[in-house]
Formats: C-alpha cells, structure tokens, sequence
C-alpha cells in the first residue's frame, strides 16, 4: 500500500516497503539526493533531515513513522541558499569535502530555530552529534555563531 | 622565462607503494592545441567566449582539498581579471590534454605552478597584443586589469571582445609573470567554487550518480586471506528488488533496484569460505613484530659512521618501541562507483583520486582499449588515500560487464571499513646515545611494517646532523590490504619520531626546540651524509612556532612541540595541555608551515586544521583488530572518529617567502601525534608510546 509523504512542501506517494528507511527513500524513489548516507546506524549524522522541523536521523526513520510528517531536506531548506546557515557555511569557507555538511547545515538550522541565539558551549554540544571526517569543526561552530548574528533579534 | 606552447601531454604517473611520482616536462612545437573544438578555448586551462565568458578548468579531482579552487586561482591571477569574473568547471580525465590529472601525494600544486602561471600568462599577452594591433601601439604600453586591456590614451578593450582576435596570434615565446606584490587573489581568502552546490544539497559526489536504466548493486567481500567455497543465491534471488545475484574474483554481488531490498536481501546470503594458511589475527600480527625485531634479514635503508662503536662510547644511551595498528580511511562518503559495460564503450564515472590508473587497470581487466573508456570525475566525499586503490573502479567495471547493464556499486559503512587499502600496522624500535656534553651521536631506528613497504624515511631529519646513524626496515607481508594513508608512512613515524626526540632532550637536559635548532645549525654547516630538507627552512617554522606559541612562557600550560617534514612542506607545532579535573586535555595547538607560496589562505588554514584534527584524533583513538580475517571493528559507533567537542583550539600561521608552493593536504598531520604526546607529557609524566592513546 501506497505511503504518502510530505517532502519540502510537497506530497510524494510511494509504493514501496513501509519499512524502507526515509534516507533510502529520499535518495532511491524520490531522487532528492542531498541527504547523504554515513553510517546507517544514526552515528554520524550525515543524513539529517527535520521532521516537524526536528533534526533528525533518516537513516534509521522507518517512512511508515513519518507519512503524517512535515519532512524538510537540505533541497526544501531554502533552495536558494539563502538561509543565514547557508549564508554562513558560504562566508566562512566551511566545506572540505562538503559531504557531511548537508547533514550539519541541518542540524545547525534547527538548533538556531530553537535557540536564534546559542551561546558557545551550546554551540559546541548542539554540533557533536555529527561528524566531519575532513575536520571542519571550528569553522562549523563560527559558522553557527556568525548565522546566529543574521538572525534578527 | 622561456615558454612554448605546450602540448599538456600526460607523462607517466605510476605508482610504487609510496607513490612516488614520475613526471616529465614535455614541450611541443607547434603552436596548435587539441583541445580547438570549442569556441574561445585557448587552452587545456581556460576559454574565453566573445560575450567575454571566462571559463577555468579545473584537471585534478577534488578531495576537499581544495584543489578546484586553487588551481583556478593562479590561471585567474596570471590572466589578470576579477575572481567574480570567472566560472570554474571539473574538467573529465583528458589524457590528450593534461598531465598529472591526479590527486595524491600532496603533490599538485608543486607540479603544476609553472604550467598554470603560463596558461593564464601567456593568454594575457595574447590579449595585450590583439588589442595594440587594433589601437596601432606598441604592447609594451598596454596594461592589464580586472579583464579588460587598457591603452595608452585611455582605451579599454574587454577580454571577450578581443578573444576572437587573440585567438589567431602566436602564442607568446616567452611570458612575464607577476610580481607577487601585485597579487590580487593568490594568498587572499578565496571561498570554495562549489559552497554553493554543498549549501543548497546539489548531487556532486559519486553516490549521487544517476544514469538511464542503471540498477544498484552491494559486494560481499571474503575475510583477508581466505577463498570463496560455495555462496546460497537462491533464498537472496526470491526477495523483492532482487535483480540478480552473480559472482566473480571470491566475491558475491546482490544486483537490485533500490538499496534498501539489497540490505534486505543480504541478510539471506550465506557464503563460506576456506584457506589455505591460517587467517590472521591480532596475535598473528604481534607475532610478526617480534620477530621482526629479532630478524637479521634488515634492509639497511641508512648507515653513517659506526652506530654500533658509538652506542657503546655513549655516556647515555635511551631506547625506545613504538606501535600503531590498522586503521581504516573511512571518508564519510563510503565507497562507491558506476560502470556501463557495453561493446565498444565503456563509461565509468565516480570518486577516484587516480582516473587515468583507473582507466587502464579497467582497459587491461575486460581486454578492450583506453580510448574506449571514458571517466567522468565525480567530487568526492573525502579519499585520505583510499580512493588511489581503484579495487571499488574494477569491482564496478567487472560487474557492469556481467550483467551487461549500468550499474552503481555502493559499500556500506561496514563494507568500507571492513575491506579497506589500510594504513598499514608499525612497529618501530628507537636508540639513541648521547655523549657526556648532552650531544647526539648515535641514533638507530628499525621499522618493522606489515605490507607497508619501507617503513622508515631514512634521508629525513634528525638524519644530517647525528655522525653515527643505522635505519633499517623489515617488511612482513600480510593478506590485509593496505595502501597510502594520508601522509604514508609519515603519519605514524612522525608521531614515533617526535615523541622519542622529545625523551632525548629530556635525558640530554636540553630544551627539546633548542636541541632541534643547534642539530639544524650542525646540518647547515657540516651535514652527514644526504638530505632531504633545507635547514633553513626548517629551521625557520621552528623559531616562529616558538614565538607565536609563547614557548616555555605561559605559567599553567604544559606545552610539547614537534617539527616535520614532508610532501617538500615543513610544519612545526607546539600542543598545549591544561589539567581538568585531574584530566590532561588539550587546549591548544599553534601550527607554523612553510609551504611556499600560499594560493588560498582559506584553503590553506582548512588544510591545517583539518591534518591537525585528523592527526589528533586517529592518534588518540583509531585501531582495527582482527579476528580470522575479519575485522572489528565495523561501524562508527565503536570505532570513534573524533568530534566537534573534543578539538583543541588551533592557530595557523604561514610563512611569507614566496617560494614556489609545495604540498599542503598532508604535511600539517605527521607533527600532530608528536606535539600533543609531548604536551601530555608535559603536564602527567606519562607517555604514550602506542597508538591509539585511549
């Protein structure tokens, strides 16, 4: 039985194992390539996507627990790239490699909607969840803190 | 200088274990180029359109190295127009056109400076020229700026509107580079060419390889050292997704349609193997190292004077034994590649640090000719040298022309780092002896390596300033692959190196930068034997490290420092630790490189930082065991790559000496392991003589 999903604002319907994990789905059925694969065991934090604008692991999401879900990729979070993170991570010179970084980008949006204005600690803590093989990190967390300033207090 | 066109031809790149590099300098004669089919292309480099389109292309796969942005910027700064001007594309391997088209070694920059200075150099002049056969002047008195050539008397000219015309000249005999006080973009701070695709989530990386009918496969691979008895297909065959299930080279392939049926189905597969010897294991391996250790079949890889009549004159002697293990690369990118087999062609596209090899091990595997292949150059989510095995390239090839369909082979995480290329396993055994005034005078060194070739850089410092020296290597071969891992060999030695110069100092009662300063003094003056490196410069990274790091002077702060060399680069580092509730932790590292020339600042600070956070992390706790073959372990969860929280503050600095740039993408790493073990023991009196540390 068909699962309809609610990616980036639109309604994706998908015939496939409702067991099939939201990371796999993105990539395999509905061609939304961004979120990337690290781990599978929701380790590294590469395929963070938000749901109900939570960061969240899709490598491990079954799509069954997600069909009444507002889902948002790296694609949906501002296509232009002019979210204050995208901004941010472009100003600064963040990427190495860049493969982690959607994954981050993600998780650093949605720490900044609950927190506009994280203090450097909270910074440090809300980012050590994923991984950057290349070791980006410093830049990350001033990256967080320079998009923290964009947004309006 | 003196310049011809040239005809970029691809010399030989051929890889020894250490990858040492052969390439030549070929000039060509005529003043043709192959690549004439697109408009305003005037070289293998750049085009420029009439509509004054400015187009850079990039020949060498990026890594995260940042080779994409940099090379472009030397052809820009040479041609002279605004960075905002230009757009920069990957360029395909193009063995016609470029030479070097590779990524390892830390080696690009150092290579290609002349060539991309002259590719954009002799363009300018041609531009130069086009517009004062049009103003009737002489092109002496035109000048150069931001894409435009200006005249004499106020005339301006667009790169674009002359390209047409400058396209017919001869290509200048000579060219004249820029001074480099007049740089524009070589050494500002240049953001990557591609934040914007990695921003907003564009499918750059190999993973995300997309081609009409392709289908998905994944690839159990033996245990190391063993042979694939029988394999059960059929219960695999029946789940959903499935489309095939074939074999070749002892492994099994599950060919599907979506990644997650083939995950499904591989938990039906059951495959046994056999061997003819034992298979190893850690015990297996440590075995081998004490035997090493003991062997009298040493390759003697250096000998100066008499270090067995100078160990026993010695009023000191302090002996050491350092180890690391197997570690894997693990970029986050897993491995992965597409092939389509077809007769006549072959297409293969994906992360390779090294397309051409690629090219002809899959040429000479399905017995059909180079220039039936072509390769796209994918980004690649990280390599630290795993990508210059292209085993995943030949795995996809073979695939693809067995089921004589498209496909894409994609590792998992386990599969990544359970069949690695991996930093192969050391042990070292260090001695030293000092005489009764604190000096150096015998220093042995033997590296025992499972496959990992010579495992000691015999020419390197502190070799050239001790008179009586023996390095030696055993190399035990292995079934547990190994191959380059960022800064080969280095990336462990430096470590074992630094932490025993630092043990010396500490039982010659010298400051441990002094003694390297007054050895360098000795190597200017009367070196023994051959070198490798320049003292100066060595010496150089070695003051300003001491001086930007505050050395010996920061009451509280327990301070190790170490120096090394490598990829032609030098790096000096002191690590600071500050005691945390009875916890050593590492605060601070303060790094000064002499590379050269720096292109991109940016870049070359990402560079640093990440080697220094690479180093620190696989020092402190990165090790692969191994159980009859097989190793553990297999995922993140358990084996622990360092995070955001955990890395100290680092503070880059360069060296201002406009010397033609060398290798960056590695050099930073080597001193690492070395300055924080000292710095740790610094402040706890314990040091760490394997790694990982924790």
């Amino acid at each position: 039985m068909a699962i309809t999903l609610t990616i980036n604002r639109k309604k994706v319907s998908l015939d496939i194992d409702s067991n099939t994990p939201l990371l796999w789905a993105l990539r395999d059925h509905v061609g939304l390539l961004g979120t990337k694969f690290g781990c599978g065991i929701a380790q590294c934090g590469a395929c963070t996507v938000w749901v109900n604008g939570e960061a969240t692991r899709s490598c491990v999401l079954p799509i069954s627990a997600v069909a009444n879900a507002q889902i948002t990729t790296i694609e949906g979070l501002n296509p232009a790239g002019k979210h204050p993170i995208q901004e941010a991570w472009d100003e600064l010179d963040v990427a190495q490699c860049g493969y982690c970084q959607a994954g981050q980008i993600m998780t650093a949006a949605a720490l900044l909607k609950k927190n506009p204005h994280p203090s450097k600690q909270e910074i440090v803590d809300g980012m050590a969840g994923n991984i950057c093989r290349c070791g980006t990190y410093h830049r990350i967390q001033e990256a967080v803190a320079l998009a923290s300033k964009k947004v309006k207090k | 200088m003196k310049t011809t066109r040239r005809n970029f031809i691809q010399q030989t790149a051929l890889f020894t274990s250490v990858f040492t590099l052969g390439f030549d300098w070929f000039e060509s004669k005529g003043a043709e180029m192959a690549i004439a089919n697109e408009p305003g292309r005037f070289n293998a480099f750049l085009s420029i359109d009439a509509l004054g389109k400015i187009r850079l292309y990039s020949p060498n796969p990026e890594i995260g190295q940042g080779i994409k942005t940099a090379f472009p910027v030397v052809v820009a700064e040479e041609l002279d127009v605004d960075w905002k001007q230009v757009e920069v594309l990957q360029a395909n391997l193009d063995t016609q056109n470029f030479e070097r088209q590779l990524t390892g070694g830390s080696g690009a920059l150092k290579h290609s400076w002349e060539r991309l200075r002259k590719a954009g150099a002799s363009v300018r002049q041609m531009m130069v020229q086009a517009a004062a056969n049009q103003w009737k002047v002489d092109a002496n008195v035109c000048k150069t700026s931001k894409g435009f050539v200006l005249g004499p008397s106020g005339q301006k000219a667009s790169y674009g509107s002359l390209a047409a015309e400058a396209a017919k000249l001869p290509v200048p005999a000579t060219v004249t580079f820029k001074d480099r006080k007049d740089y524009k973009i070589i050494g500002t701070r240049v953001r990557g060419v591609d934040n914007k695709s990695i921003v907003t989530g564009k499918p750059v990386f190999g993973i995300d390889v997309r081609k009409p009918g392709m289908v998905f496969a994944q690839i159990v691979r033996p245990p190391f050292g063993a042979t694939l008895k029988s394999f059960s297909a059929e219960d695999v065959k029946k789940m959903p997704g499935i489309i095939d299930v074939v074999s070749f080279k002892n492994k099994v392939a599950i060919v599907g349609s979506s990644t997650y049926e083939i995950l499904q189905a591989r938990q039906n597969l059951t495959c046994s193997y056999t061997s003819e010897a034992a298979l190893e294991s850690n015990d297996t391996h440590q075995a081998w190292f004490d035997a090493g250790m003991k062997s009298d079949k040493a390759t003697v890889q250096r000998k100066d004077g008499d270090f067995a009549k100078a160990i026993s004159e010695a009023a000191k002697v302090i002996e050491a034994t350092y180890e690391c293990p197997f570690i894997s690369h693990s970029p986050m990118e897993p491995m992965n590649f597409f092939a389509d087999v077809k007769p006549g062609s072959v297409l293969l596209a994906g992360p390779t640090q090294v397309p051409q090899p690629a090219q002809k091990a899959v040429a000479t595997l399905l017995g059909v000719p180079e220039n039936t292949i072509q390769v796209e150059l994918t980004k690649m989510g990280g390599g630290f040298g795993r990508r210059l095995s292209n085993d995943f390239a030949l795995e996809a090839a073979e695939l693809s022309s067995i089921i004589k369909k498209p496909v894409l082979v994609m590792w998992t995480r386990e599969d990544d780092m359970g069949g690695g290329t991996y930093r192969p396993a050391v042990r070292y055994h260090f001695k030293a002896g000092i005489d009764a005034k604190g000096n150096l005078t015998a220093f042995y060194l033997r590296g025992v390596g499972l496959n990992a070739g010579n495992s000691t850089r015999q020419d390197n410092f502190p070799v050239g300033a001790i008179d009586n020296v023996l390095i030696e290597s055993v190399d035990q071969k292995s079934a547990v692959t190994t191959g380059p891992w960022r800064a080969p060999i280095t990336n462990f030695l430096g470590f074992a190196e630094q932490a025993f110069l630092d043990e010396v100092a500490e039982a010659a009662g010298k400051d441990p930068i002094q003694m390297r300063l007054d050895m360098l003094t000795r190597v200017k003056t009367n070196p023994v034997g051959k070198i490798t490196y320049e003292p100066d410069r060595f010496a150089e990274v070695i003051k300003q490290v001491a001086e930007k790091s505050q050395w010996k002077k920061k009451p509280g702060v327990h301070q190790g420092f170490s120096v090394y060399y490598s990829h032609f680069s030098y790096v000096a580092q002191v690590a600071e630790v500050q005691m945390k509730n009875g916890k050593a932790q590492v605060t601070q590292v303060t790094a000064v490189t002499d590379c050269g020339e720096v292109i991109n600042l940016s870049g070359a600070e990402n560079q640093v930082k990440g080697a220094i956070i690479d180093g620190m992390g696989h020092a402190m706790f990165a090790k692969l065991n191994f159980q009859a073959g097989v190793t553990s372990p297999t995922n993140f969860n358990a084996y622990r790559m360092i995070r955001g929280n955990e890395v100290p503050k680092i503070d880059a600095y360069f060296v201002d000496n406009g010397i033609s740039p060398t290798g960056l993408g590695e050099p930073a790493l080597p001193p690492t392991g070395g300055s924080i073990a000292n710095a740790i023991y610094a402040a706890t009196k314990k040091r760490f003589y394997k790694q990982p540390f924790y």
